[in-house]
């Protein structure tokens, strides 16, 4: 098994407030990895970290890629290295339509210009298997979405960004059943055994759909209980007091 | 027409201290006759009377201008320091070029033909753009326009041939939207106009393609005068369009036209400009049209380059439901200001109008809105809408909304939004976790902030107006 993603001993600030404090977390290519915990306890602030935002200062530890220490690569040589972050709350762009900024996206993950007629194709593809309707590319980018919209338009870059690490911000929140059911199976045919990935929830029903190996739980800016996929339906029915109430008196395992 | 007899007679006169002895220039360059700077009473009849041979009435009328010209003080308004460096003794206010195609594309610098090349102008226009082709300075030698147009009896010629072929249409309407007392620069251009687009649509006629045209200034100071009138007969619609490139030159240019336009009843004419002036350039212009009952005109305009450009396109709303529209965007880049906006006159019920107003101010730039809402009494039921968004690159950057709204009417709706906005850092995040760089996060952002105004415009505009925006951009962060 070779450490794709290695994190060290990672601190992050936002605006002077220390969020992260001590995280160390290891995944290997091809796993999936689930980062549950409840609000306000880091886990956006490690996806922001991951990526690059410059909002997210880290004071201490580093981020390892493939070997790579990539700690201060700014976010675009993060992307070129083949990361990628489903936004929770993906930012509007008013008058980027779409379908320019996916081709955008495109030739600048591969460094390359794009074939045009191949991309047509291939967007062709992914619209039909997260079913998206084709006008949606002529949208301008997330302006006006609703919650479903934007999940969907996360995912449908995903599928064609075809990350090496994908980190999936929160993607459950904000859809019904049925959309979260679509957008899941649209993840589940982009994952493949090269790709590794972090899903990032509070609840379980979007792990019930795309089944992690592992399972973190983050409290307080620390990874503080590491589990299978057993620990999901644990925390489904007993939440996280119980650990918080272990960490207070030290018996957590 | 004996103009080459003519053209040395004067050039003899007047231009041998400006070294062009018996008018002709030395071998590479390719001017039959360049005016000696500055301008005098004399110097606008001559022009007039002899070298044009243009009827008295519009010798007058130069004439007339030039009085009104040297006698109107400078505004004191918008940017008068830059203002009050233009040395209006230091410009050369008529040049006439060879019809001859003199230069050839090897002789164009290298700066500017990769200005071409990031650009992606085709080839043909190139040619045409750098000079190689037809057009050159005052004189519109240049103007395509298809047979069928010529058939259905649409005029489309430059204004010097317009003078000589339709006089009458001209007489009637020229210098009665914007008379050379309307202010300085109008009367200035108004005594030495040269060249600028005649064109008159017959009544029901409905251009389909654009009519384009396009003025480059290419000699150091060199002010470029052109003057357009367009008139469109009632039940009829065209859409003019105009792009401006120029080359940098060392020392300051004056660019000062003026545009009239007439929509009659139900007619309709959209008027599309894109000046991308070198930043040396004074581009100081007066834009007014009059829309009568049920007419449209629309004022697309993009100012990217000049050093100063003062401009506020206006529209009289003549007739009951005529309607109005300024579209505009302007970018000022490091050392320029961009002082533009618009004017409505409400002066007929049921009249409405809507200014959408975008800038981008980078590096020390600076834009402002300047606009002017009138409402008439007796303009009842009319409504008039201005939005503008403006969008900040950097700290140093200044943006600044002077609007004046004079309502003498009760019935009427106006109402004015104004927004500033910088670049966000969410947004440029959201671009770079995608692979973009900084630059090109930014350049998409600010390509979307124009977009409103880029869909209106027909496609190749798009695509170069995208390409200077992102050359614009070039280095302008990080």
């Amino acid at each position: 098994m070779s450490k794709f993603l290695v994190i060290e001993d990672l601190y992050v600030n936002v605006e002077d407030k220390q969020i992260l404090k001590g995280v160390n977390l290891t995944i290997n290519k091809g796993e999936i990895h689930a980062l549950m915990g409840p609000n306000g306890s880091g886990k956006s602030t490690l996806s922001n970290a991951l990526m690059g935002h410059p909002k997210y200062k880290i004071t201490k530890g580093k981020i390892y890629l493939n070997g790579e220490d990539i700690t201060d690569m700014p976010p675009d040589q993060r992307a070129k290295k083949g990361i990628f972050l489903a936004f929770q709350y993906p930012v509007a762009i008013p008058g980027v339509r779409i379908f320019n900024f996916l081709k955008n996206m495109m030739s600048s993950v591969q460094g390359r210009e794009l074939n045009i007629s191949e991309f047509r194709k291939e967007l062709k593809e992914k619209t039909k298997m997260l079913e998206v309707k084709s006008s949606f590319i002529q949208r301008y980018l997330n302006d006006g979405f609703s919650g479903g919209e934007k999940k969907r338009n996360e995912i449908l870059q995903m599928a064609l960004f075809n990350p090496k690490l994908a980190l999936l911000d929160e993607t459950d929140s904000g859809l019904d059943v049925t959309a979260l059911k679509t957008v899941c199976d649209g993840i589940n045919k982009i994952l493949n055994p090269e790709m590794s990935a972090i899903i990032i929830t509070h609840y379980k029903r979007m792990l019930e759909y795309v089944r992690p190996q592992f399972v973190h739980i983050i409290m307080d800016g620390k990874i503080v209980k590491e589990g299978g996929d057993d620990l999901i339906d644990y925390i489904d029915e007993n939440g996280y007091k119980w650990i918080e109430e272990e960490l207070l008196a030290g018996t957590l395992k | 027409m004996g103009e080459e007899e003519n053209k040395m007679t004067v050039a003899e006169n007047l231009v041998a201290s400006d070294g062009y002895k018996y008018g002709f220039s030395s071998p590479d360059t390719d001017y039959f006759y360049k005016a000696k700077k500055g301008l005098t009473r004399e110097f606008v009849e001559e022009i007039s009377a002899k070298m044009k041979k243009e009827p008295r009435w519009m010798t007058e009328l130069r004439l007339k201008a030039y009085d009104i010209f040297m006698e109107k003080p400078m505004p004191t308004w918008g940017n008068t320091e830059m203002l009050n460096n233009i040395d209006f003794d230091d410009i050369h206010y008529y040049v006439r070029s060879t019809e001859k195609q003199g230069s050839n594309w090897d002789d164009v610098p290298e700066d500017i033909k990769n200005t071409f090349d990031k650009l992606g102008i085709p080839e043909a226009e190139r040619k045409f753009l750098a000079g190689v082709t037809a057009q050159y300075e005052s004189d519109v030698v240049y103007h395509s326009i298809r047979k069928d147009l010529e058939k259905i009896g649409v005029i489309f010629t430059d204004m010097d041939t317009g003078l000589r072929e339709h006089e009458d249409i001209i007489k009637k309407y020229f210098g009665t939207i914007i008379p050379p007392t309307d202010n300085k620069f109008a009367a200035l251009n108004s005594a030495v106009w040269s060249g600028g687009s005649f064109v008159w649509i017959p009544a029901g006629v409905h251009v389909e393609i654009p009519l384009q045209a396009y003025f480059r200034i290419n000699t150091k100071n060199m002010g470029q005068f052109e003057r357009t009138l367009i008139i469109a007969e009632p039940g009829s619609s065209v859409h003019y369009i105009e792009g401006c490139t120029a080359p940098t030159y060392s020392s300051d240019s004056l660019h000062s036209a003026v545009v009239e336009l007439i929509a009659m009843e139900g007619a309709k004419i959209r008027y599309t400009t894109i000046q991308n002036w070198s930043t040396n350039v004074y581009n100081l212009v007066t834009k007014r049209a009059y829309a009568y009952k049920n007419a449209t005109i629309q004022w697309v305009d993009g100012n990217i380059g000049s050093k100063l450009t003062m401009k506020y396109p206006a529209v009289y709303l003549m007739g009951e439901g005529a309607r109005g529209e300024v579209l505009s965007i302007a970018m000022a880049g490091k050392g320029q200001h961009q002082d533009a906006g618009a004017k409505m006159i409400h002066a007929a019920p049921n009249t409405s109008s809507i200014i959408t107003s975008k800038s981008i101010s980078k590096n020390d730039g600076r834009s402002s809105y300047r606009g002017f809402i009138k409402v008439l009494p007796g303009a009842t039921n009319s409504k008039s809408h201005v939005v503008c968004d403006a969008l900040m690159l950097n700290e140093e950057a200044r943006s600044d909304t002077y609007p004046t709204m004079q309502v003498d009417e009760q019935n009427v709706s106006v109402t004015h939004e104004a927004s500033v906005s910088k670049v966000g850092e969410e947004q440029l995040f959201y671009l770079m976790s995608r692979g973009l760089s900084e630059q090109e996060a930014t350049t998409m952002i600010v390509n979307g902030f124009v977009e409103p105004f880029t869909k209106e415009l027909p496609m190749e505009y798009a695509v170069e107006l995208n390409r200077l925006i992102q050359l614009e951009m070039e280095g302008s962060v990080g």
